[in-house]
């Protein structure tokens, strides 16, 4: 496996001649633009890893003249804090991506979707798309940004439901497919981007795929940035570069005694000190939308678990059964275990209820619920049940 | 005093008649007022020409767009991993016993909120809480009856 090691990159929030930038990117044809994000292998930057390029190339071939450019400021991933940043300090690049974005996929209308706790940012969001619209102009290209808010749910940072939630609707994911590239918002062909995806499409119009390819691995191109938090002496926002181990990321921010990291948030992965070396951060190992939390030896694990589980059953929108009972049963069932009221066997049964809801949960949000159950119950089985 | 009458007319000229103005409409009725009244989602409905469930299926389905009463400042205290650890439960019983109530209720007079939610971003200065739209972090017990006091002033 490659390993990079740990390196601090300070590409995103970077100030550049955003009219520079535009100016060259508005000069490419649609190809040529959608042709660097395939180069570049850049992949979504919200957690799911999508590869951008594929996205827009999927969207740039629908036949539909009316189409959108969604960029998905929902960041309600527990532990991730990265985009409110990047849109409190770099919005103007922000914007700008998702111009670039409009011009690939040919779409005129851009709408970002802000999620309501994040609203104390509008008003100099507002200030700053203002004088983004009259820099386009002065370039002479066509494309508005609207900013559309959410009112704490985190099941609207899933796709469908954000779509749902801008057309005046219960955030409630959709069956796929059809996909967004096909019919998203508002039935229309859409691409669907996370804001520092947005930002590092800027930085690959700025660059040039082949320096963007420099940093990170064969199957993690480029740098991220970290939201680190928990036990650490150093909790904050770190652009580094992708292709770390947990190990190396853990002798830069823990604190000494870490004895586990969740990489990706509650819908994430729980890693523990044993498989620190072995683990790459990144697509070939742990994928992260950004989310890193470090705990100490004096966390009790089963109180981790029991707290995600908590911020499941309320956040699962209902809709499907899997999801809306089976976060229910895996909060009942941990709870029953720790009391001794059920076996310590018990634990078996809710493994495989949280493999049946990766098969069978309708979104991401089910889907994932097991990912964390199965690496916090498999590695730390013992603190879950005395 | 609650009145959404010309509010509603208002909001839905500004924003449109479309049901993809609904939520920007009942964001606006609760930015003004805090929180939904049946009043207030049924006028709501009679603009937009849907029906009354529609619009409470809706509003029923988003924690910021509430249908029960709510003090003029609400206050939302984190509840997720991180604030949980670096305490939350503090910052929790100061409120309480500041504001004299209990978590989910709101003062009798109506100035005060408070709620538990779940992660609003600012695990980094945890713990953290929201008073309406704006962010308070790295709070301790100290630190947020200060906060309080100034409110309660306002």
């Amino acid at each position: 496996m490659e390993n990079k090691g740990l390196n601090k990159v300070g590409l995103i929030f970077e100030k550049i001649d955003n009219h520079e930038v535009l100016a060259k990117g508005f000069k490419m044809t649609r190809e040529e633009i959608i042709q660097e994000m395939l180069d570049s292998g850049l992949k979504g930057r919200g957690g799911a890893g999508f590869p951008t390029g594929m996205k827009w190339k999927f969207t740039a071939a629908e036949k539909n003249p009316d189409k959108y450019i969604v960029c998905n400021a929902d960041e309600g991933e527990p532990g991730t804090f990265k985009d409110r940043e990047i849109l409190d300090r770099v919005s103007n690049k922000v914007h700008g991506g998702m111009a670039i974005a409009g011009k690939a996929i040919g779409a005129k209308k851009g709408i970002v979707y802000l999620r309501g706790e994040y609203r104390y940012l509008l008003p100099k969001l507002m200030i700053e798309l203002d004088a983004f619209h009259k820099m386009i102009k002065e370039i002479g290209y066509d494309f508005k940004i609207e900013y559309r808010m959410g009112s704490g749910a985190y099941i609207c940072g899933e796709e469908s439901a954000l779509f749902e939630s801008i057309e005046g609707k219960r955030g409630e994911p959709r069956n796929k497919p059809p996909y967004p590239t096909v019919s998203g918002v508002f039935g229309k062909p859409t691409s669907i981007n996370n804001v520092e995806t947005l930002v590092t499409a800027m930085m690959i119009i700025q660059h040039g795929a082949k320096n963007f390819i420099q940093y990170g691995t064969k199957d993690s191109r480029g740098s991220k940035v970290f939201s680190v938090s928990g036990d650490t002496p150093s909790p904050g926002i770190f652009e580094l570069e992708l292709g770390m181990t947990v190990q190396q990321f853990v002798n830069e921010f823990g604190d000494g005694d870490t004895k586990a990291v969740q990489v990706g948030g509650a819908s994430g992965f729980c890693v523990p000190r044993k498989k620190f070396a072995e683990t790459i951060i990144g697509f070939e190992g742990v994928p992260t939308g950004g989310s890193m939390k470090l705990f100490n030896s004096s966390r009790s694990m089963y109180n981790v678990l029991h707290n995600y589980l908590e911020f499941f059953t309320e956040e699962s929108c209902g809709q499907c059964t899997p999801c809306r009972v089976g976060c229910q049963q895996l909060l009942k069932g941990v709870e029953k275990v720790k009391k001794g009221e059920a076996k310590s066997t018990y634990l078996n049964e809710l493994m495989k209820l949280a493999d049946t809801m990766k098969i069978a949960a309708k979104c991401g949000l089910g889907q994932s619920v097991g990912n964390a159950f199965k690496s916090i119950v498999g590695n730390f089985k013992e603190e879950i049940i005395y | 005093m609650y009145q959404v009458g010309n509010l509603v007319k208002e909001l839905s000229e500004k924003h449109g008649h479309a049901r993809e103005s609904l939520m920007p409409i009942l964001q606006a009725i609760v930015l003004k007022h805090n929180y939904l009244t049946d009043e207030a989602m049924v006028e709501v409905a009679r603009e937009l020409d849907i029906s009354a469930a529609e619009v409470y299926g809706t509003a029923s389905f988003y924690t910021f767009l509430d249908t029960q009463v709510k003090g003029k400042y609400v206050i939302r205290v984190c509840k997720t991993i991180t604030c949980s650890m670096k305490g939350k439960g503090d910052i929790i019983h100061t409120l309480e016993d500041m504001l004299k109530i209990k978590v989910g209720e709101t003062t009798p007079d109506k100035q005060f909120s408070l709620i538990e939610t779940n992660c609003i971003g600012w695990c980094h200065k945890a713990p953290a809480i929201l008073i309406n739209d704006l962010p308070y972090t790295e709070l301790t017990p100290e630190k947020v009856t200060e906060i309080i006091k100034d409110y309660m002033q306002k």
